[in-house]
């Protein structure tokens, strides 16, 4: 059996294929990494807007009264405080600080809706079900059956907004509402994860490749287009956010990875919580560093970075960032010193060390 | 996919265009298109000697590394510089201005072990599948 026997499919697959995407296993998925490739396609959710499908990220469906606090007790941020129908970023913690997942949890009034990385959907679900041996929250797997169409870029409400029967153009950042987008019901959250303004729909897989095909139609004249996984991978870059797997794991805590603005130490008692207190008391921990490289020899993940003659520590992700000047970025887990903002670093490239210079995340920011 | 008359090819999706025993080295259109967009290419250096089907250099793109071999061996006689400051070239012009080294042939035999356009035709259809 050959491992593409073994991938998912999105809802979405043909209209992939009629557009020419390049569809590479992710996740447990067969899904598009570039349709007329990567450069461009960051440049249209930058300048215009960019259609992702990201259907392979796994939707489960919370219902009950003891949601939040079940949910608070896992997990860094804060979920009792989120008010109804608000989006909040969340990590998932291991008892070292480590980082199980991060996540978008959404406040409905009926239900919440988590949102999980494809990578780690079938560790989560597992993760949940043993956390709920109390019976405190029910829980449905809706991965796969669920679709996930975003819409990113500064022309995104113009091509969203009339398609809607609510008022979309005034929802706020990180919040949602339910109602229709081309007549298909949907949840429609002003969520993403690239650095610019847009819509996350979610929606039934039956009613996506609809949904699709008349987002492309309705939204050409205002130069929305499809958009790969590749593209989405150097605008979340660009923006600083991290990418499970690289600047998150088991191994590495929320502070590590950078996002310390996501733990509310000031939760009772969470999963993780004494690791991550103890961590902040010694803060002796090597952290992300955002890095700015000075030629045009890119860098890759695991390439050593030194300063001077010590290792300090290694490249998480790397690009060619055409929104940071077009240099070439990174992230790299370093010591604290090294981590400084304007610390001099050099990445070990091929036996050659080029020169790199710590600036502060993200590295791009919408005006 | 461009497969031009006139040139050879190797497995590796590098193109020759043969004049006398000097020969330039470029990647096909097959391979650029492959790779994506191209951010970086590292180049064999002006007079180092290489072996055929060595690996000569490196071409990046948006999201890998790439190696480059050199499909015949030989004195690296020039290189195309402009490259090394803009790669796009390689991804416009593969055949054209995206072209990378010349070398001056050790053995002009070598040729024998490169692909006609009609057998290198073939191995990309191949490679579709």
């Amino acid at each position: 059996m050959s491992a593409s026997d073994t991938l998912r499919r999105t809802a979405l697959y043909d209209e992939h294929r009629a557009l020419g995407g390049r569809l590479v296993p992710f996740g447990g998925f067969e899904m598009p990494v570039q349709y007329a490739g990567i450069l461009k396609e960051h440049d249209a959710v930058r300048q215009r807007a960019g259609l992702f499908d990201l259907s392979h990220m796994a939707q489960f469906e919370l219902f009950g009264d003891g949601v939040a606090d079940w949910a608070d007790a896992l997990t860094v941020n804060a979920i009792g405080t989120m008010k109804p129908l608000q989006a909040r970023y969340n990590i998932f913690t291991n008892e070292r600080g480590g980082c199980h997942d991060d996540v978008l949890f959404y406040r409905l009034p009926d239900r919440w809706l988590l949102v999980v990385n494809a990578s780690n959907a079938g560790k989560m679900w597992t993760y949940l079900q043993e956390r709920n041996g109390r019976g405190d929250v029910r829980l449905e797997n809706r991965h796969g059956s669920r679709a996930l169409i975003a819409v990113q870029g500064p022309a995104a409400v113009a091509i969203v907004a009339p398609l809607c029967d609510l008022d979309t153009a005034s929802m706020k950042y990180y919040f949602c509402a339910e109602g229709t987008v081309a007549g298909a019901r949907a949840l429609i959250a002003r969520t993403g994860y690239t650095g610019e303004d847009g819509f996350e729909l979610f929606v039934d897989g039956d009613d996506a490749p609809a949904l699709w095909k008349t987002l492309l139609e309705n939204g050409r004249e205002a130069g929305l287009e499809p958009a790969g996984l590749g593209a989405r991978d150097v605008l979340r870059l660009e923006a600083g956010m991290p990418l499970y797997g690289f600047e998150l794991s088991e191994e590495l805590s929320p502070l590590a990875g950078g996002q310390k603005w996501a733990v509310k130490m000031n939760k009772p008692e969470f999963v993780g919580k004494s690791a991550l207190d103890a961590q902040l008391a010694a803060d002796d921990y090597d952290r992300i560093a955002g890095l700015v490289l000075e030629g045009r020899v890119p860098a890759r993940t695991g390439y050593a970075v030194f300063e001077g003659d010590r290792r300090v520590g290694e490249i998480k992700s790397a690009s060619l960032a055409p929104s940071v000047g077009n240099h070439h970025v990174a992230t790299a887990l370093v010591t604290k010193a090294a981590a400084e903002i304007g610390t001099q670093l050099e990445i070990e490239i091929r036996g050659t060390r080029y020169g790199a210079q710590v600036v502060g995340l993200p590295f791009y920011k919408r005006t | 996919m461009a497969v031009p008359a006139g040139l050879l090819y190797s497995k590796e999706h590098e193109w020759v265009k043969l004049d006398g025993d000097v020969a330039t080295v470029g990647i096909t259109d097959y391979a650029q298109n492959s790779l994506g967009d191209i951010v970086y290419v590292e180049l064999p250096r002006v007079g180092a000697s290489l072996t055929q089907f060595g690996s000569v250099g490196v071409v990046e793109s948006v999201k890998a590394v790439s190696d480059l071999f050199t499909p015949v061996g030989g004195e690296v006689l020039g290189i195309n510089d402009a490259l090394e400051n803009d790669a796009a070239p390689v991804n416009r012009d593969p055949f054209g201005d995206g072209w990378m080294w010349k070398i001056k042939l050790a053995d002009t035999s070598q040729t024998s072990a490169l692909l006609s356009p009609e057998q290198y035709e073939a191995l990309i259809a191949e490679a579709a599948h």
